[in-house]
């Protein structure tokens, strides 16, 4: 069987809190994009996000963290999408193969951090969340969580963090070096990035329309998504249902820009033209492209002119951005779209990329704005993000 | 599967480790507990222009890696993997601040692009215009080997023949601070800083840069085999002798086989016994080396020490000022380096002549 087995899924995003609710929205057109209410910001009336609407307190009992925790909502929500991922892949025993955890994150603990940074000096109670400003601090905290004692670290590299945290636990699946892994990424939103993409100049207003001719910038959002990947001797020997395969990856960087991608996406091509390669699949065989498609003026012309590079002559196959139900989740955006892929194959749908008018004037590229059924066996998904960081992943059927 | 060879270095640290031979002009520093690192020049690396509008961390590592390419002699890597506690830090801290304290208005976006943590891979990359494999790594105290580890595979899997991999952090003047707070660092006004008869907890604390470029193939500029790397998140205290012995055993090595230890110490009395029971026991007859003391703690510090270790074996010398105890051998050839923070992020490296 080519490919690694994907055993298990979790994930919680603004469209729902388990995998079944993410499902339900996507076919049904629930959109988690509104008004920011757990952040005080001066931007609340102007931007639109897709945020999780629980509070930290409701987070902190759901977990059943006690009163001197110091979990950042990063780890928070990271902690219930691993757990629900292993218990969805029937793992009772965390530590009984060679497990591993690669997790991914951009915004680590900077909630807390921007929260009560003037304040540790006062505040002695405060002091404990000092510790998780750092990146790795939230799958250390998964980790414990889970009870996991092997390998555990973190990838940041911005808004394709995720697709290589999954691409590096393939590989350490397909290198025999682990048995069993759990991958994916979180980020909660925070002052620090909505203020970051809003100097940038990259924020809509409005609600954000993939690959439009008019669009005018993303939405930001939060989310945490984790997959477990498993050997195929253990799939054999606990005789494991696999929910589909992780059949390709690639990682390129665009070294064009820190911000920006370049005009004809180098990255984006090159990072698909990898995962062909090592899936062995040719690009007529994909069924679905959940694209990148953050609807930010460059990335979607950058991605499609890399698409359209990639197809040549050839019918580009259905694709769609779904990132107006969930806005972009940045470093956990790769993860919550495996999720989607798997469950778009596992299913046979292509999501429709919803708010899209016109057609860019650039390429003669359409998304598919309604839900499809047809069969998918294959989907490529795109993740591109800043220090001109690309990544591809393929999903099989298994 | 291939090899993975070290054939180039290059370190900037606390110490004067470029332009000089190893380590003959190091200092130990009793009187601080953060310790800045020895500025190159970096107009010999970076324009003045673009360099004003460059990270420190950024800096540190565009001429780090620059040192590196050189002295394995090539042009061009197939993937550059960095590995960085907290990034560029000193940019998250001034636009967290004009964020705090101007209310979310008047933003400029460059210390907000500069303060990603793959700012410096990706600087590294858009200089050298390598548009290969480019992964960061942000998991603390084994940041660094993860880069390694990952880069390992690159080589093995024929996925890259050369490879740039690198740890860097910087200090932030905010960030040390909250770290004194924390306990992270030891306080102020209690020299002097000891590393190995410390009674305090915190250690004493660094930045650097130290990149390496590996290849597939042993060269005139090889300076040493990378045998394995393990990565174990949780151990106790009283696991980590098997926990390397059978790292050793899986390698078909012994202890009996190591030339020289290298141990993260850093002061911390609290998580020192990691280290020292290793040192009075197990590896009471093998030279065990120390570092911290030389470039302080921070979460890719073990970069140094993996520079440190290189070299050893390049040049066959243990200068004095890094040694823990008093046993020599003939020749260093295999050289184990184990570190850990807080009980918490174990890694465990293994090179060879």
């Amino acid at each position: 069987m080519e490919g690694v087995a994907i055993t298990g899924m979790g994930i919680i995003s603004s469209i729902g809190n388990s995998v079944g609710e993410n499902y339900i929205s996507l076919i049904e057109n629930k959109i988690g994009i509104s008004r920011i209410t757990n952040i005080s910001t001066v931007h609340a009336d102007v931007i639109k996000v897709g945020e999780i609407k629980k509070t930290n307190e409701e987070l902190i009992a759901e977990l059943g963290l006690g009163n001197d925790n110091n979990f950042s909502r990063t780890a928070m929500i990271g902690t219930l999408a691993a757990k629900q991922a292993v218990e969805n892949a029937g793992i009772t025993s965390i530590n009984e193969f060679r497990t591993g955890l690669i997790s991914a994150t951009s915004v680590g603990g900077m909630d807390m951090t921007e929260r009560h940074y003037y304040d540790y000096f006062k505040h002695p109670e405060l002091v404990k969340y000092i510790a998780c400003h750092d990146g790795g601090d939230v799958a250390e905290k998964i980790a414990e969580e889970l009870g996991l004692k092997g390998i555990v670290t973190t990838i940041s590299t911005a808004c394709s963090s995720a697709a290589n945290a999954i691409m590096l636990g393939a590989r350490l699946i397909k290198t025999g070096k682990l048995d069993r892994v759990i991958v994916g990424g979180a980020d909660g939103l925070a002052k620090f990035t909505i203020n970051g993409f809003k100097t940038l100049m990259i924020l809509s207003d409005d609600f954000n329309k993939p690959f439009d001719n008019e669009r005018k910038g993303l939405n930001l959002g939060e989310a945490a998504a984790y997959l477990v990947l498993e050997s195929d001797e253990i799939v054999e020997k606990q005789n494991k249902k696999v929910l589909a395969r992780v059949s390709g990856y690639g990682n390129a960087n665009d070294a064009f820009h820190q911000t920006a991608s370049s005009e004809n996406g180098d990255g984006a091509y090159l990072a698909m033209k990898k995962a062909f390669e090592v899936s062995g699949l040719k690009p007529s065989q994909i069924d679905y492209i959940n694209v990148h498609g953050t609807a930010t003026p460059n990335n979607d012309l950058s991605e499609g002119r890399a698409i359209k590079r990639i197809y040549q002559d050839e019918k580009v196959p259905d694709f769609s951005s779904t990132k107006p139900f969930t806005g972009h989740t940045l470093a956990a955006a790769a993860a919550i779209e495996a999720v989607y892929s798997v469950l778009a194959i596992q299913n046979n749908v292509v999501y429709p990329n919803l708010n899209f008018e016109n057609q860019m004037e650039e390429f003669d590229l359409t998304p598919q704005t309604t839900l499809k059924n047809k069969n998918i066996e294959h989907v490529l998904s795109n993740s591109f993000g800043f220090g001109g960081n690309c990544s591809t992943l393929i999903f099989s059927k298994s | 599967m291939k090899k993975t060879y070290i054939n180039g270095v290059g370190c900037i640290s606390t110490q004067k480790t470029f332009d000089t031979v190893f380590l003959e002009e190091a200092i130990v520093n009793h009187d601080e507990n953060v310790l800045a690192i020895v500025p190159p020049v970096y107009k010999d690396y970076i324009s003045p222009a673009a360099s004003r509008r460059m990270a420190k961390g950024v800096k540190n590592g565009i001429v780090a890696s620059a040192l590196a390419m050189k002295d394995a002699n090539v042009e061009k890597v197939d993937a550059i993997i960095t590995g960085t506690g907290l990034g560029c830090i000193e940019d998250s801290e001034k636009f967290l601040k004009s964020i705090l304290d101007n209310n979310e208005e008047f933003l400029t976006p460059t210390s907000f692009i500069q303060s990603t943590h793959n700012t410096v891979g990706a600087q590294i990359a858009l200089l050298q215009q390598c548009k290969g494999y480019n992964f960061t790594y942000v998991n603390g105290a084994v940041s660094f080997e993860s880069a390694l580890l990952d880069a390992k595979m690159q080589i093995e899997e024929e996925e890259a023949q050369s490879v740039l991999v690198g740890g860097v952090d910087e200090n932030g003047e905010y960030t040390t601070a909250l770290f004194k707070l924390s306990g992270r660092i030891k306080p102020d006004n209690q020299q002097p800083y000891n590393l190995l008869d410390s009674d305090t907890s915190g250690a004493v604390y660094g930045e650097g840069a130290s990149f390496f470029v590996l290849e597939n193939e042993r060269k005139e500029t090889t300076y040493a085999e990378v045998l394995d790397i393990a990565i174990v998140n949780t151990l106790e205290e009283n696991e980590i002798e098997a926990e390397i012995k059978s790292f050793l055993k899986s390698n078909n090595l012994e202890i009996s086989d190591i030339d020289a230890l290298v141990l993260g110490f850093d002061g911390n009395v609290d998580f020192e016994n990691y280290y020292r029971n290793l040192t009075e026991n197990a590896f009471a007859e093998t030279p065990v080396l120390y570092y911290k003391h030389l470039c302080g703690e921070y979460d890719t510090a073990s970069a140094f020490a993996f520079w440190m270790a290189a070299k050893i074996i390049k040049t066959q010398e243990i200068p004095e000022i890094i040694k823990v105890n008093l046993v020599e051998k003939s020749v260093y050839n295999t050289i184990l380096l184990y570190n850990q923070l807080n009980g918490k992020n174990h890694s465990f490296t293994l090179i060879t002549k």
